[in-house]
């Protein structure tokens, strides 16, 4: 187990092959064609395949049938890429297929630019296409955790039968790190065969149909409910956050994910060598939300602010997780501008300085 | 000892399917399904329905199976085949699913040489949404969108799912059939069989296009379709092989109508 210097986008390739990820999908969009390359590259020395779709939408649609076949199997795309890919989602959805997405995320709407932001977070929390369901959100902040993210969802695609997506930036695929890749990774879960994938009926198994057309509404509400119990065991069992400086006293408690908390915790030891306790609670887990931590920890301080690179994605769980309690401040940039450490000090003195009792979200 | 000398292929499962009466659907079912029977593929055979009036394909065969979105069959024919080349895929797709909405995907499939099967059903309108224009509706042929008739300066010509594919380089085998007659079915089975052989082989991608009746949405009874698919989609949808892995010259159509005979070069 050796340190290697990696861009983001390869770590993200390779940490997929070492999660026995044999099969990628993909169609060229910028900025997350390192994974891609790496993967057409990469695949046939461990004698798996790399397609490169005709479009996003057959992507989708081709990972439906790999993994409905029971094998591993990934795909990468950036914001515009992910919204054509919406649709074979809810697919894979609702036919409940393990499969991993990892979104690079850049600055919309629309074609927007090419550089990094958070403007999916709803998409990919709430929103991803049409019909009831949810997919698991993970959201690395450096490149290590992008490699572990990405195996990590391998496993709870698998135990779970649920999509998966990795939600990063562009920072995360550009940056350059150290990352190590561990040589006795244990799965996450205890994984079950995949008894259930379509691979030819000889008549020792009941035949395996991948589907998500119920006509029968009575039956439809069934799946539905099955879905559903899904969710809240993932919502019981899967929440991951980071703390910083919850045992400290603070004052004022940020929430960010992703690359936007790394700069803010940059901010939080600026602040530390000037006398000021910042804490923050970075979730990992986006879907399922934090809710409860953001809520203790918010407790214990006299506002909250949240930093984004969205006009105001992420800040209304903040809402919900914190019920009016206390006072909600924002910053952001958007277009593909990022928010600074200085900033974001900047903006903690001025609400420390402020009427803590003054709700705002400005 | 009573000799059985007629049963449903083992392909097929025992069930009553929703087609309407004077549909081809059920004959392209069994001619699919014997194919599978007799080339011994059945167990390791995985079939693709789409989104159209054979959506519920998968209740009838009696293989594993995907259903997929509306035209995406070939996408997730090509997943299903990369993952696991030793099984045998096909999809089966109606005109809106292939020459509509999924056209990318079955261009793209053809031209990687997907060695997967597709069978394509082309009935020159949408069946299960009741009676629209596709791309294959005749010109002056009423549907629900057009009811004055296709207008050729406002929707253009019918798209010939066959030819068009057969311009393609990638080695593939392509053929166009049609059963509304007991010898073209007969020919139909032919083209299915070489179809899928190719696929057992290894060699190529391949597509049945096979041309159906929907007299429901067409508005007449089953004779009287099938006299207007041989009057009026016959001459426009020519049959015969359009392309061999081999040379991919065209070879000569079996003889159109009720009294042709299958001419078709082997």
């Amino acid at each position: 187990m050796t340190k290697k210097l990696m861009k983001g986008s390869e770590a993200i390739g390779e940490a997929a092959v070492q999660a026995g990820c044999h099969l990628f999908f993909g169609y060229p969009i910028t900025p997350q064609n390192e994974i891609p390359e790496y993967m057409s590259m990469r695949l046939p020395q461990v004698g798996g395949t790399f397609v490169q779709a005709e479009s996003e939408v057959a992507a989708s649609n081709m990972l439906y049938g790999a993994a409905g076949s029971g094998e591993r199997v990934m795909t990468s795309s950036s914001s515009p890429g992910i919204s054509l890919m919406a649709e074979g989602i809810s697919y894979l959805a609702g036919a409940q297929l393990p499969v991993v997405i990892v979104n690079i995320m850049r600055a919309g709407p629309g074609l927007g630019g090419i550089l990094p932001a958070q403007g999916d977070y709803l998409q990919a929390t709430k929103g991803m296409a049409h019909g009831d369901f949810r997919l698991l959100v993970l959201a690395p902040w450096s490149v290590q955790e992008a490699a572990d993210l990405v195996q990590d969802a391998f496993d709870l695609a698998d135990y779970y039968r649920n999509p998966v997506m990795v939600l990063g930036d562009g920072l995360i695929g550009q940056m350059m790190e150290p990352v190590e890749f561990a040589d006795d990774r244990v799965p996450i879960k205890e994984l079950p065969p995949k008894g259930w994938a379509a691979t030819g009926h000889d008549g020792s198994k009941p035949r395996s149909v991948i589907n998500s057309l119920f006509l029968d509404p009575e039956e439809l509400e069934r799946h539905n409910l099955r879905l559903k119990e899904k969710y809240d065991l993932i919502e019981r069992d899967e929440v991951r956050f980071e703390a910083v400086n919850l045992d400290a006293d603070y004052d004022l408690l940020i929430v960010a994910y992703g690359t936007v908390a790394r700069v803010c915790s940059t901010a939080i030891e600026e602040l530390a060598d000037s006398g000021v306790t910042v804490a923050m609670v970075r979730p990992i887990t986006l879907w399922p939300y934090p809710y409860l931590a953001v809520r203790e920890a918010a407790d214990r301080a006299t506002a909250v602010l949240v930093v984004e690179l969205s006009a105001g994605q992420m800040i209304e769980d903040v809402r919900l997780a914190l019920e009016g309690t206390k006072p909600i401040h924002f910053l952001n940039r958007m277009g593909g501008m990022l928010v600074s450490p200085d900033a974001v000090a900047d903006k903690v003195r001025e609400i420390l300085g402020a009427d803590a009792g003054e709700v705002s979200d400005a | 000892m009573p000799e059985t000398v007629f049963s449903r292929p083992e392909s097929l499962r025992d069930v009553t399917t929703h087609y309407c009466p004077g549909c081809t659907h059920g004959v392209i079912h069994r001619l699919v399904a014997e194919v599978l029977d007799e080339l011994g593929v059945r167990q390791r055979t995985v079939g693709i329905a789409p989104v159209g009036c054979s959506v519920l394909a998968y209740n009838y065969f009696e293989t594993d199976f995907h259903e997929a979105s509306h035209g995406r069959a070939p996408a997730v024919a090509t997943g299903i085949k990369r993952a696991r080349p030793d099984l045998i895929v096909f999809t089966y797709q109606g005109d809106g699913d292939l020459a509509s909405i999924g056209m990318a995907e079955i261009v793209h499939c053809a031209n990687r040489g997907e060695k997967v099967t597709v069978v394509f059903v082309n009935n020159a309108i949408y069946g299960m949404t009741g009676g629209q224009m596709a791309p294959t509706t005749m010109p002056g042929q009423v549907a629900t969108t057009c009811p004055l008739g296709r207008d050729v300066d406002l929707a253009g010509h019918p798209i010939r799912i066959a030819e068009m594919l057969s311009t393609l380089r990638t080695p593939a085998f392509i053929a166009r059939c049609s059963v509304h007659t007991p010898l073209l079915a007969v020919n139909a089975k032919e083209m299915l069989r070489r179809a899928f052989t190719h696929q057992v082989e290894g060699r190529c991608f391949s597509l049945v296009e096979v041309l159906s009746t929907c007299p429901t949405n067409w508005g007449v009874p089953p004779g009287e379709a099938t006299r207007w698919l041989e009057k009026n989609m016959l001459p426009y949808y020519p049959l015969g092989v359009f392309k061999t892995p081999d040379g991919g010259s065209r070879e000569p159509a079996p003889l159109s109508g009720s009294g042709g005979r299958s001419g078709h070069a082997e």
